[in-house]
């Protein structure tokens, strides 16, 4: 059978760099940092105490008090982008047939302040169980994809991916597959992530994963920086609405970018630390580009997972100059996990969205906070320091990769017809 | 009003997101105030919270309306 093509008719973003796609590329074309002292909790014991939270988010600006009760944070952030990228495309004007409009988001970890409420509240009882009804349904990471669903009567397939700071870009690749082989029209996905809690943090830093610059949060995500430390945990979401071409065509909707491909693979070596010589990021980049069935060399962004850890920044270069060759020469590459922090399983989402809107403005958002050099990296390299580059964008590829191994890549390219 | 029916208006004002005037005595939780099957058992659960009580299954489910929420937490509480 004929694969179908698929594009990207509609964004939506809320990150710690503004709450709206336009407010989010605002901050990423100027270098902005999210990153500030936790206000979500009194962190004034934990060892990171700063994270890059969204800001001046009011839930009773998109929800009633009684609706809003109801869901866990990273609900209602999934709610919020689901619904700017809903309006972006126009789907609800155009008629669309709701049976085969999908909803498919990813969280990695999902209502983690729910979690954390209910057990602190049991463990300070007398023993007897009084779990809210609304635990279970609040904090399950599927939920998102189900409210949505139901805000919209969106009948199509519906599920959550969970893949740690994959989960994301799983859940847009998946939604590719299922439009291409012709299993529905319309996919809304995307993902949440609402992690900065007590737990989260506490986590985190057990793991010895975040950086703990407290003296300087801004300039804490430095990745590929000789003194980069760790991760600065982010929230927030993204949503993309992922449609048929002809489908696109014929109700006249505005194509950002069409997406080309998808790759997956695993690492099988370790549950948290990358494989050392980055062999699951080259299988993934490898798997990506045969999928999308084109040349290394027709690349010209990476939007890199760079998450500003001491290993990972490391191993995922390696698999950049493997795979790219001398053609890793002429790429510019990026985090801008460097300004938005590290989002978890909504990393891929804001991410897809930052290579998308850089097509779109052939505008190459930076990776900031760059310092000093870092010996171990190539300075033939261009890792987009500090400023925005412009340059044309046809093709942009997105990397993102989950402790447990999982590595995922995404490509979109510049629609030229 | 009593103390208890009092306390019992506030609840389920809170709970339910519902305007004072519509909490009347005869008002039932599913029919008049927009409650799910959930919603209903986290008010008997706030019930149970606020006035120290135990409130079994079967005697929770004739607890349909405001009124009855009130009778019985005057005849139970503690």
């Amino acid at each position: 059978m004929e694969l179908k093509r698929v594009v990207v008719t509609g964004l939506g973003a809320l990150t710690p760099l503004g709450n709206t796609v336009s407010e989010y590329w605002d901050g990423l074309s100027n270098g902005v940092s999210g990153a500030a002292p936790i206000t979500r909790f009194d962190a004034s014991k934990f060892k990171t105490q700063f994270a890059c939270e969204v800001k001046g988010y009011d839930p009773e600006k998109y929800f009633d008090r009684k609706e809003a009760r109801k869901m866990d944070l990273f609900s209602q952030f999934a709610m919020v982008v689901a619904d700017e990228a809903v309006q972006d495309a126009k789907l609800i004007e155009s008629n669309i047939d709701p049976d085969r409009v999908g909803v498919i988001w990813g969280s990695g970890i999902g209502g983690l302040r729910t979690f954390q409420e209910e057990c602190v509240n049991f463990a300070n009882g007398d023993g007897t169980p009084r779990f809210n009804p609304f635990f279970i349904p609040k904090m399950i990471a599927d939920i998102s994809a189900g409210h949505i669903s139901i805000k919209y009567g969106f009948r199509g397939p519906n599920f959550v991916t969970v893949s740690a700071c994959a989960s994301a870009t799983n859940a847009i690749i998946d939604s590719y597959n299922y439009i291409r082989l012709g299993m529905a029209d319309v996919i809304v996905t995307g993902g949440s992530e609402a992690a900065v809690t007590e737990a989260g943090i506490g986590g985190f830093n057990a793991l010895k994963a975040l950086s703990e610059r407290n003296d300087s949060p801004e300039t804490a995500s430095r990745p590929f920086d000789a003194n980069r430390d760790g991760f600065v945990l982010g929230e927030g979401a993204g949503a993309l609405i992922l449609e048929e071409y002809e489908h696109a065509k014929a109700r006249g909707a505005k194509i950002y970018a069409e997406v080309i491909g998808g790759g997956m693979s695993a690492d099988a070596y370790h549950i948290t630390a990358p494989h050392p010589e980055g062999l699951g990021a080259l299988n993934v980049m490898k798997n990506v580009l045969r999928d999308a069935n084109i040349k290394p060399e027709e690349v010209d962004y990476i939007n890199v997972h760079g998450t500003s850890t001491p290993l990972g920044d490391v191993s995922e270069v390696k698999a950049i100059q493997q795979v790219f060759g001398d053609h890793a020469y002429n790429l510019n590459i990026s985090s801008t996990k460097s300004m938005t922090g590290h989002l978890l399983g909504a990393a891929g989402a804001i991410e897809s969205i930052a290579s998308i809107l850089a097509i779109q403005h052939n505008v190459v958002p930076p990776t900031i906070n760059h310092i000093t050099d870092d010996e171990s990296f190539d300075p033939r390299l261009n890792f987009t320091f500090n400023k925005a580059q412009q340059r044309e964008v046809k093709v942009a590829l997105s990397n993102t990769f989950g402790f447990g191994g999982h590595n995922t890549s995404v490509l979109f390219r510049q629609m030229n017809d | 009003m009593s103390e208890i029916a009092e306390k019992v208006k506030a609840i389920i004002i809170d709970k339910l997101g519902v305007e004072e005037s519509e909490v009347t005595p005869e008002a039932s939780f599913t029919n008049d105030l927009g409650a799910d099957s959930l919603d209903t058992v986290e008010l008997i659960m706030e019930f149970e919270k606020e006035f120290n009580v135990s409130i079994p299954d079967d005697q929770a489910e004739n607890i349909a309306t405001v009124g009855q929420a009130v009778s019985y937490l005057e005849e139970h509480a503690k």
